[in-house]
């Protein structure tokens, strides 16, 4: 059994889609049946071609003990899926669900977690080693953190850490005595056993990772050494980091390794990856081991990447048993991997972050994690790899920099995730390395490249572009992998591609995850290589994200490690003289190049260009569902504030409001009045011809649906029509959905489809496309169309049993819908997507849910009906529906009515009720018992006080237009604060009752997709 | 960076890689060879080994942390040049005493940058070590050419006595004495018998076997050091007359020596060994350690071939009983290191001393130690 992590998070993403993916390839190939458990309908591993058994249900103890029970597993491998799988095998040991059915934890043992997780046995084996670690006291209440700091015990500024979470979560820096109580108190709170741990501070020295491999006889290998920019104080996921360490002399750089090869001894791994990471004193050199990862990691993806060595696919094959001189090097194929790579090139890593979706949160990064994706870059030199990096980051804005040197000064003392920018703008304005280093203690090795890449340039001038393997060992041994990246060199170097005589296909990669433009599309672009190669081409894939299973060299033929650009891209077709290139898989990034590249005469493959315009431009989208007698929302395009006003007027409010152009919703918010739209418009860019700002009607309390269809321009296949559980105005990345829809009768669906065919055909759809609808008053509205993969193809095509992407590649390449015998989707079964949400990691941000997208990832909940398959769902996503106990209801006016039969319900179920004013009246007056409490405003105990003192174990709070957000907001964030479940909109909450009401009356048996699309 | 000037490398073989001299600037010929260790340049250029040769780096940032007294392998630097990627001259590390390109052309050491080394490195991976130069650009390739011609090839090249003492070496210490014939001897090695309490002496490698043991070892080290074994066939005829009569050891060039010295052959590798990640097993406990490597000669396997098929202890009959292999080389199944029961003599290929390098072989010293206790 391999338990992948999950839903995407911050902290925990695409990066254990592609070691799952390589775990399970090589467990297959080695004959083993694998059994998968993952909630996350949008990863490749998921895929049930990647496990003899594929359960897609949530990663909790319950579940897969059902699973453990129903398939009788021999052995789990818990160190592929991140935190995740780390504390569910935890469990599933403690609990004895393991040693109940006779299931062997291989990779890392209970004993061996415990020493590289729990923090006061990892200090303890630490210190038995004589490996110097910083002073730390586990605490597991505020007093007590203030006794110690009484007492002489801990000083300040301190690092609290709690235990047991990933990616920093819960943990902070405190510089005061009052910073140390809150972060204390978060922290405990954070973490699932309570309990922190009160650090010294390291902050401004080095910081380091060493990747480590050890195998059943003892040999330990180091794979990668990464050194962060940003000094200790930033979590290193958030961190730009270089590989291979730049600044360290040799026998520094030996007392790492020797330190990292004795961690992992100590640890007790025994077979398998971990990382370890270290502070070292710039000053003097000392050295400390910061923690250890027992683990395949981010970082370890991040190596596999930057050196060509897979760890993932070795440690599933040191897992069952082999030794790593017994596993040839996959590259060279001529040595074993019992050696350390040595690499001849660059590699950055910069992480992008999304608080432009968080307004009001704080950018200052810290020791626990927020970028929401990375972007790597390869280059012969750091300042070739840097501003390659640079590049890849796809920025919609850079930061301000401050006018006066003093400001700029100011502004780069603090992490931020613009700070590079500003660093580099600094030496744009002649300021010193000295006088950056004071601001910023980045290590001056790399203040003055950094200095250098802003006087002189990346030092690619005058050179000239060829493309160089990445081979493990620095050409000493021939490569057999096609995996390239491009670098600048003098005139008459050769390349080293291997271009064979097939023809290819480019398909281009969609960059960095971020809010809206996540996995799910490196999932389609992965099935797009599958199938160009089955195909009979050569699939070419480019992309610059390291997390991924589309930069596995193995998914593709060849693959090129690049920046997304035009120039770049460009390139690439120079070289590859392909067949087509694939736009459509990779959500805005590549598609914003289309227009570019058919410009310079390379071949798209697909939905011509063309259609792209006429689905986005407003005015001809209208005109073409006009032709067709289907109709829009009231809408109107304006080009100036003025026209804005005017137009809204004539629509009638509330409004949707956006920018055209826009993916995830950026900068999109419902006006229900003048001033609102006015607010608006003063707080984003101004409507002008360049940028022109459209606004729909919203329709209130419409049911909204997407659907996914495939079109070859003579024929549609409607794949999936969801129902969003939300109603109209959350995002439908943000919206869970429902496949087959729910309360949508069959004529509807009817017209629906009638509509979806009419639309792809006009268009010109040859691949796929999404449509939004909104079904309002028994009117069907048409709000959107996007004729390219969608972020829910993964989600219909597990649902339905189809893989609408590999099918769209086939219609690309020239078959036709008819002739690939496509099933009607028959199924009795429910399929929920959730989405899940990173409020908890953004301090300051609302919780609400609105058309702007906020969500970094989704789970998929399968079960026989509506009820069960969201409560599953809900469990996935990691909202934990409470059995029994209190549920705090606030709702506005127009949800009073519903809300009162709601607590009806959960009254019936057995649940104390709390309620405010205005709602605790209706609920009373319908005969349900409930507890008056006082709103913020009334003064303590007020409902916040209730929240904080945890006396309830669900929150229900609808916001709605632009009155009692104040109060709200305050409920969300201690609810979040507190890990206490908040449903934000109505339907939300009544799915969520159901669920709890379906699970009263018992689970139900778990199916592995295998077993529920008959293959 | 300080000064620099167009100029080029250009091998034997008419092949040519433009670049900008730094360092010192005049340029000269040496053996090509590449390393490609990622840190550890100055312990590279000051190995005696390299002597005669000029150092490729694969990895392209050099002069990354800059120089210091304490990365010093011997009192000067041994290779004739450097060719890079990107040079550095940064002084900003808390060790750096000075700047890589600074102290280049201080020691004299010629050096290019801006060279695409990946793919000289490729071009000598598939064609073999060669001659070679790096050249002012003013050099017209002619003469850059009969430059390279007039120097002769490392196969049959005595270094040894170039980079050998003139007098004796000692260092005290309470322990066994250890009597080494310094053919290049690394500071890295004389520190780990050292640090384990020995008395050192470096004899220059000319001294005669009455001499060396007139000095009372406990342990006979042959070092290290530069060029082709079978050009040093004096020192090997020392040898000859000292085995068998103390515990002998040698590292490297003293692994080749002593080899030859008990009959054995050795052989050119086609572009040899140099780096620090170079996997060997060590056949006696079956660990594999991740190596230090400076080596372009290696020992012939006992059935006549350059390379060993199992990971067995198969052995050669010598002229001092029997020799055992005791270590195999990973990435090409060459001879790692032998061990001859009879004389009381064990030798290893790479350097187990590191500095540069993983330090994973140290462990060796003790058994050398051990070997000399047992008499």
């Amino acid at each position: 059994m391999v338990i992948g992590s999950g839903p995407v998070v911050i902290g925990q993403a695409a990066e254990f889609d592609y070691s799952g993916v390589q775990a399970c390839k090589v467990l297959l190939e080695e004959g083993y049946e694998v059994v998968l458990v993952n909630s996350n309908p949008a990863t490749i591993m998921t895929d049930p071609e990647f496990a003899t058994r594929t359960y897609v249900e949530p990663l909790l103890p319950g579940p897969v003990a059902q699973i453990i029970e129903k398939e009788r597993p021999d052995a789990l491998l818990p160190t592929l899926g991140g935190q995740t799988a780390l504390n569910l095998a935890m469990d599933l040991s403690a609990d004895g669900t393991l040693e109940k059915y006779g299931v062997e934890l291989i990779g890392a043992n209970r004993e061996a977690i415990i020493r590289g997780e729990d923090r006061e046995v990892f200090r303890q084996v630490m210190n038995d080693a004589g490996i110097r670690i910083p002073w730390s006291i586990t605490v597991e209440s505020v007093e007590q953190a203030c006794k110690e700091l009484d007492e002489g015990d801990a000083s300040l500024p301190a690092i609290i850490r709690p235990a047991f979470t990933m990616g920093g979560q819960g943990g902070g820096i405190a510089e005061t005595r009052e910073e140390l109580e809150q972060v204390v108190a978060k922290g405990i709170a954070a973490s699932p056993i309570g309990q922190v741990l009160v650090e010294e501070s390291v902050i401004g020295w080095g910081e380091f990772e060493l990747e480590v491999m050890r195998d059943r006889n003892d040999n330990v290998v180091i794979i990668c050494s990464i050194e962060n920019v940003d000094p200790m104080g930033v979590h290193t996921g958030d961190s730009i980091t270089v590989a291979p360490a730049q600044s360290l002399t040799d026998p520094v750089y030996q007392s790492l390794r020797d330190i990292a090869i004795a961690v992992i001894r100590e640890v007790g791994v025994e077979t398998g990856g971990s990382n370890v990471q270290f502070a070292v004193n710039p000053a003097d050199g000392e050295i400390v081991v910061i923690e250890m990862n027992p683990r395949v990691s981010r970082s370890s993806a991040l190596a596999s990447k930057a050196t060509g060595f897979p760890i993932a696919k070795m440690a599933a094959k040191l897992a069952v048993g082999y030794a790593l001189e017994e596993i040839p090097n996959d590259i060279t194929r001529a040595t074993p991997a019992s050696f350390e790579p040595t690499i001849d090139y660059v590699v950055t890593k910069i992480p992008r972050f999304a608080f432009e979706k968080f307004p009001g949160a704080d950018e200052k990064l810290s020791t626990y994690m927020q970028s929401v994706g990375e972007v790597m870059s390869i280059g012969r030199t750091f300042r070739e790899s840097f501003a390659k990096a640079l590049d890849s980051r796809e920025l919609d804005s850079r930061p301000e920099v401050p006018e006066t040197d003093e400001a700029l000064l100011e502004a780069i003392a603090t992490p931020t995730p613009g700070r590079i920018d500003l660093v580099l703008a600094a030496f744009d304005r002649g300021l010193s390395v000295e006088q950056v280093h004071e601001q910023t203690k980045i290590d001056p090795w790399f203040l003055r490249e950094l200095a250098l890449l802003a006087s002189e340039g990346d030092g690619t001038g005058g050179l000239e572009r060829i493309y160089n393997s990445v081979d493990t060992c620095a050409a000493e041994f021939e490569a057999a992998t096609p995996y390239y990246y491009s670098s600048h060199e003098p005139e008459g170097s050769p390349s080293e591609i291997r271009r064979g005589e097939k023809p290819s296909v480019v398909i281009l990669g969609a960059g960095p995850n971020r809010i809206g433009q996540g996995i799910e599309f490196d999932y389609c672009c992965v099935h797009a290589a599958m199938t160009a190669r089955e195909c009979g081409r050569d699939a070419v894939m480019v992309n610059c994200n390291p997390e991924t299973v589309s930069t596995d060299y193995d998914t593709s033929d060849r693959l090129y490690f690049e920046p997304l650009t035009m120039d770049h891209v460009l390139a690439v077709c120079e070289q590859e003289k392909p067949e087509g290139v694939i736009v459509m898989f990779g959500g805005q990034t590549p598609l914003k190049l289309a227009e570019g590249l058919k410009e310079a005469g390379i071949p798209l493959l697909g939905t011509p260009v063309e259609a792209i315009d006429a689905a986005e431009d407003r005015g001809k989208f209208g005109a073409l569902i006009d032709r067709l007698g289907i109709k829009p929302p009231p809408y109107g395009t304006a080009l100036s504030a003025a026209e804005a006003e005017e137009i809204a007027a004539g629509i009638g409010y509330p409004l949707l409001v956006r920018p055209s152009f826009v993916l995830g919703g950026r900068a999109m918010e419902i006006c229900y009045s003048n001033e609102d739209l006015k607010a608006y418009l003063d707080r984003h860019v101004k409507a002008s011809p360049e940028h022109p700002l459209l606004l729909d009607r919203f329709l209130e309390n419409a049911i909204e649906v997407d659907v996914d269809a495939l079109c070859d321009g003579e024929e549609v296949f409607v794949a999936g029509i969801m129902q969003h559980v939300e109603e109209a105005g959350v995002h439908s990345g943000d919206s869970a959905c429902v496949i087959p829809p729910m309360s949508i009768g069959q004529e509807m669906i009817d017209e629906i489809k009638a509509a979806t065919s009419a639309i792809a055909l006009e268009l010109g759809v040859v691949g796929l496309i999404n449509i939004q609808y909104a079904v309002a008053a028994g009117e069907l509205y048409v709000i959107e169309a996007n004729p390219r993969a969608s972020r829910t193809v993964p989600f219909v095509s597990k649902a339905i049993g189809i893989p609408l992407a590999k099918v769209a590649t086939r219609i690309m390449l020239g078959q036709k819908i008819a002739d690939q015998n496509l099933p009607e989707f028959t199924g009795d079964h429910v399929s929920v997507k959730e989405a899940v949400l990173p409020f908890s990691r953004f301090q300051g941000a609302d919780s609400v849910l609105g058309p702007e997208m906020k969500s970094t990832g989704e789970v998929i909940g399968i079960g026989p009906d509506f009820p069960t398959a969201f409560g599953k769902a809900q469990a996935a996503a990691g909202v934990a529906l409470p059995e029994a106990g209190t549920v705090f209801i606030s709702v506005t006016d127009t949800d009073k009515a519903a809300a009162t039969q709601l607590a009806a319900q959960l009254h019936d179920l057995g649940f104390s009720i709390l309620a405010t004013g205005g709602t605790a009246q209706a609920i009373s007056r319908m005969g349900t018992p409930v507890e008056a409490i006082k709103k913020i405003a009334e003064g303590s105990p007020h409902v916040v006080d209730m929240i904080e003192e945890r006396r309830c174990d669900l929150v229900i709070n609808t916001p709605t237009g632009s009155g009692a957000r104040a109060d709200g907001y305050e409920i969300r964030s201690a609810a979040i604060r507190h890990g206490i479940p908040s449903v934000t909109t109505l339907t939300g909450a009544s799915a969520a009752v159901r669920a709890m009401s379906a699970r009263a009356n018992g689970s139900s048996e778990v199916k592995s997709l295998q077993e529920l699309h008959g293959s | 960076m300080s000064k620099t000037q167009p100029g080029y490398v250009l091998l034997e073989d008419g092949s040519r890689f433009d670049g900008l001299l730094c360092g010192s600037l005049e340029g000269g010929v040496g053996e090509v060879v590449f390393n490609t260790a990622m840190t550890g340049y100055q312990e590279a250029v000051t190995d005696p080994s390299y002597a005669g040769q000029i150092i490729t780096f694969t990895y392209p940032m050099i002069g990354n942390y800059g120089v210091s007294d304490r990365a010093m392998e011997s009192g000067r630097a041994h290779a004739r040049g450097v060719i890079m990627r990107e040079a550095r001259n940064h002084a900003d590390a808390a060790t750096a005493e000075g700047g890589w390109l600074d102290w280049l052309e201080a020691n004299g050491v010629w050096a290019i940058t801006g060279v695409n080394t990946r793919a000289l490195v490729r071009h000598i991976r598939d064609r073999g070590a060669m001659r070679g130069g790096i050249f002012p650009a003013s050099t017209g390739v002619d003469e850059a050419r009969a430059t390279i011609e007039a120097e002769p090839s490392m196969a049959g090249s005595d270094f040894a006595s170039q980079v050998t003492p003139e007098a004796p070496i000692e260092h005290d210490g309470k322990g066994p004495h250890v009597v080494a014939l310094d053919t290049g001897i690394k500071a890295s090695i004389v520190n780990q018998f050292l640090e384990r309490d020995c008395r050192v002496t470096l004899l220059p490698c000319q001294t005669p076997a009455g001499e060396v043991m007139g000095r009372d070892p406990d342990l006979l080290f042959l070092a290290n050091g530069p060029g082709d074994p079978a050009a040093v066939e004096a020192v090997t005829a020392t040898v000859r007359e000292l085995i068998g009569r103390k515990p002998m050891v040698g590292i490297c060039l003293g692994h080749q020596l002593l080899s030859r010295a008990v009959g054995l052959e050795t052989f050119k590798l086609p572009f040899g060994h140099r780096g620090s990640n170079h996997p060997v097993k060590d056949l006696e406990t079956g660990v594999i350690e991740i190596t230090s490597q400076n080596h372009g000669f290696a020992v012939v396997g006992p059935d006549g071939g350059g390379t060993i098929e199992n990971d067995e202890p198969v052995r050669w009959q010598t002229d001092h009983g029997e020799a055992v292999l005791s270590h195999i080389n990973l990435y090409d199944r060459t001879v790692e290191g032998l061990r001859l029961p009879e004389a009381r003599a064990m030798t290893v290929q790479h350097h187990p001393e590191a500095g540069p390098g993983p330090r994973d072989a140290r462990h060796l010293f003790d058994r050398f130690l051990d070997l000399a206790k047992e008499g």
